[in-house]
């Protein structure tokens, strides 16, 4: 002990050290955190902006002025992309995935410390020039997140394709650098800094879903890094990687039989498994709160952890169902439509576990269950439209339409939001050594819950409509007028979802400093970050390492002193 | 917020560096850091690892251009003047000689990286043997395998630069067709991962002028030199590429 008390340190001191410059894991997950908070604001506003533009097209708007179609454009591309890259990417897997991977393997820190501060300081990088591109001459880009060529590759192609699209590229570019320095340090974390007796198969779900997150983002975004390289070459230097023969506003341009296909190509091979980094994480937060709040050990724990395998596997083999307008070949696009269909049955899986833990449960309703609870009614209703959308023949009348846009927010932005929402409420006071407050947690749920219901469910009666999407003015035309009504519902339900999330930033940073004191486990959890001081040391176990006993899901264990056995608690092992 | 990293009341060590690096077991620094460490075994073996998952995203990145190569190549396309759909796939004359050349010099500093690995882990297990005093061991062969093989990739990399020379002289320019964009794009691609591995030797020797302490320094050059075999492989893998699928 005295030889191991030898080698605790003591934190930096120094403002800079400490929470600028930071080694420990923990403030890194927590810049993350913040980033993506300030990231979601963004986001959000722009979101607004574009559901004001839809029902009141012409309104001069105090700030930001009159939104022209160009610019309703430009707000959906900067929107969509700091949704996925700098919300949904960074704090579920970065911020979260930080802060407690490795106290849940029982590890004193990251296993690479400078590398995670870089990995931070680059994505922090990226976002400052995702950003400038709004002040670029012409402004942001309007190619939309998917940055589809030859609109995105040639600077002549609309507003905002110039620096703007430049900047963007730039942007997605070190991002992706960032993301694989942070999979390359999560994934030599979990495999080689784990305690004694934390073997693969006692880790609880959160750190499977982190693991499989950081490899679907090891072989993805080199792929997208390629592919922005490869765009940004046609764009400066000449090249035809994705442009043909073109002929813009009368001019021929340059370029000669690139194809466009082949950005779609290796955008969606990224693209698809990106949707699986952004929802993974969710789904091990949901798991594990599942089970703690249900009192039950988690329903089928090894079915859980092949199931993230067999999605973050077939996630790579899925992406042409984002192409069945693209002219593929029938064959290939039955053999995409196969494998996506096949993604529900690990799905299923999932959700039936899920609903199979809460299954005569004596659930204790706390805001993270509701969280956790509502991330599987989302991922549900959104998921269930995946098997349409997975058909060509109604995919093709489907894509673009607003439909599609219901059905990726709920399954892949708010399921995700809501796994985070579940991440904050769960964690905050092992994070901040204080409670949030309850019943405003509980009220923002409500509204949260129900407002992103009516934002996006109606959205695909829209979609089947004939609404379609990334278009900007719909109140001149006459087969939309019967729809203006449930667009303007949308939008006020846009506004007072939007409203009820100043709630939750009050009790963020309001329970922050003044919430009650909170224990080292108030919720009787039975992972290792429960069993350290709140908020945990520098080192994260003060200078003595854990050994890990038990599952990470001991609850109701019959016989058991307590409702559930920590994951170190030595006794009761010889009961097994 | 003083919440957000608090500060435990341990002992303090004399290590300084402001103490950072988390403590064992399971603890670990980024290469360079944490020298005094009792566990360089551990270390070299996380450093493998994640070197190992390191160049599985490089892989990546090669795969998703070569395919972006093939998908490229076979592409046909609309012709403006003939109003036909046409190749337009220009098969690139590359300088096959010089290429030759700096495959060779790859090569060879390949064979030398080894030889600096292999040289400094006997290094490495001697060193507590050496440290007993009055024990002699004569003297070990410094052949400084480690600056030799900086010197060839140097020599690579200006070979490959001369072949971009030699390629403007012939006609093919980043933008003149396709496949020049492509051998262009994937030779720099290397290159600069290229450069990256030498300046890691160049940390490592001059570690090894600072005198510190040869374990560090062995995981340094047995990870670069694992990472620059990879490299040679690569490279072997983008000329076929560019040589067979002309
Ligand atoms: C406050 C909640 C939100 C509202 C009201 C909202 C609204 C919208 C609207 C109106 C569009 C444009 C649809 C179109 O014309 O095609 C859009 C697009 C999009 N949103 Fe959201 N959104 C919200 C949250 C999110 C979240 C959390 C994400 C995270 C994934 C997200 C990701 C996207 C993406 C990727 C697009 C597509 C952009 C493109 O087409 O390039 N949104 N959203
Ligand atoms: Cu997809």
């Amino acid at each position: 002990m005295v030889a191991q008390d030898a080698h605790a340190h003591a934190g930096p001191q120094g403002f800079i050290r400490k929470y600028v410059f930071s080694l420990d894991h923990k403030v890194i997950g927590l810049q993350y955190y913040f980033l993506a908070l300030a990231a979601v604001f963004v986001g959000m506003f722009l979101s607004l902006l574009m559901r004001i533009h839809m029902i009141w097209p012409t309104a001069i708007l105090p700030l930001v002025g009159e939104i022209r179609p160009e610019t309703y454009l430009q707000l959906l591309t900067m929107h969509g992309t700091i949704m996925v890259f700098f919300v949904l990417t960074t704090a579920p897997q970065s911020g979260f995935g930080n802060y407690f991977l490795p106290i849940q393997i029982g590890a004193p820190d990251m296993a690479f410390p400078v590398l995670n501060m870089l990995s931070f300081w680059t994505t922090f990088v990226a976002f400052v020039v995702m950003l400038a591109a709004f002040f670029a001459v012409g402004g942001a880009p309007l190619h939309g997140w998917t940055g589809y060529a030859p609109l995105s590759a040639l600077t002549n192609s609309g507003p905002g394709e110039q620096l703007g699209a430049d900047l963007w590229i730039t942007s997605i570019a070190i991002f992706c650098i960032a993301s694989l320095m942070g999979a390359l340090n999560f994934i030599t974390t979990v495999l080689d800094l784990r305690a004694k007796g934390m073997t693969m198969m006692r880790m609880p779900l959160t750190c499977w879903a982190w693991l499989i997150t950081a490899i679907l983002g090891l072989l993805a975004f080199g792929v997208l890094l390629s592919a922005g390289i490869l765009l940004l070459l046609d764009r400066n230097l000449g090249t035809s990687f994705y442009v043909p023969l073109v002929v813009v506003n009368g001019q021929v341009m340059g370029h000669k039989g690139g194809s466009p296909l082949l950005w779609q190509h290796l955008f969606w091979f990224f693209g698809h498994p990106e949707v699986y980094i952004a929802i993974l994480p969710g789904m091990g937060v949901a798991s594990q709160l599942l089970s703690t709040f249900a009192r039950k050990p988690i329903f089928g724990y090894k079915a859980m952890v092949y199931a993230i395998m067999a999605i973050g596997i077939l996630g790579f083999v899925v992406w042409g169902h984002h192409m069945f307008m693209s002219g593929m070949s029938p064959y290939s696009a039955f053999a995409f439509s196969i494998m996506t269909m096949a993604i529900g049955v690990p799905s299923a899986i999932k959700t039936f576990n899920w609903l199979g833990t809460l299954y005569k449960a004596k659930i204790r309703f706390q805001t993270p269950m509701l969280y956790a609870i509502g991330f599987v009614s989302l991922f549900v209703s959104g998921g269930l439209s995946g098997p349409f959308l997975a058909q060509p023949v109604l995919d093709i009348p489907l894509h673009d339409t607003a439909f599609v846009v219901g059905h990726f927010h709920l399954i892949m932005g708010v399921a995700a939001i809501f796994g985070m929402f579940a991440g904050t409420y769960y964690w905050f006071p092992k994070m901040f050594g204080r409670m949030m407050n309850e019943s405003l947690g509980r009220i923002h749920f409500v509204f949260t819950l129900i407002g992103t219901y009516c934002i996006f469910m109606p959205m695909h009666y829209l979609g089947m409509a004939g609404q379609p999407r990334r278009y900007s003015q719909f109140t001149e035309v006459a087969y939309l007028q019967h729809l203006m009504p449930l667009n303007r519902f949308i939008t006020y339900a846009a506004f007072v979802t939007i409203a009820a999330q100043v709630i939750f930033v009050i009790n963020l940073f309001w329970s922050m400093f003044k919430g009650p004191k909170a224990s080292d486990n108030p919720w009787e959890s039975t992972t290792l970050e429960w069993t350290t001081a709140t908020p945990p040391p520098h080192d994260n176990f003060a200078g003595h390492t854990p050994v890990v006993y038990h599952g990470p899901y001991e609850y109701s264990v019959p016989g058991a002193a307590k409702d559930y056995v920590m994951q170190t608690d030595p006794a009761g092992v010889t009961a097994h | 917020m003083a919440t957000l990293s608090p500060t435990i009341r341990v002992q303090q060590t004399d290590q300084g560096g402001g103490g950072t690096a988390p403590p064992i077991p399971g603890g670990g620094g980024d290469g360079g850091r944490g020298d005094g460490y009792p566990d360089h075994g551990q270390r070299l073996r996380r450093l493998r690892l994640a070197l190992a998952i390191g160049l599985t995203s490089v892989t990546m990145i090669f795969i998703s251009l070569t395919s972006a190569y093939i998908v490229r190549r076979g592409l046909p396309t609309f012709d403006d003047h003939t109003g036909t759909y046409i190749q337009d796939w220009i098969p690139v004359q590359l300088p096959l000689a010089l290429l030759l050349i700096n495959t060779a010099l790859l090569a060879a500093s390949s064979l030398t990286a080894e030889l600096a690995r292999r040289q400094i882990i006997r290094q490495a297990a001697l060193a507590p043997v050496r440290s007993i005093p009055g024990v002699s061991l004569g003297r070990e062969s410094g052949f400084p395998w480690l600056a030799l093989t900086v010197v060839l990739g140097f020599g690579f990399l200006t070979g490959q630069w001369l072949a971009w020379r030699e390629l403007a002289d012939r006609g093919f320019y980043l933008a003149t067709s396709a496949s020049s964009s492509f051998v262009y794009l994937l030779t720099a691609v290397h290159g600069v991962h290229l450069i990256g591995g030498i300046l890691v030797l160049l940390y490592a020797a001059v570690v090894s002028l600072l005198h510190r302490p040869v374990e560090g320094r062995r995981i340094v050059v047995d990870v670069t030199a694992w990472y620059w075999h990879f490299m040679f492989g690569l490279w072997l893998g983008i000329f076929a590429l560019l040589w067979f699928v002309r």
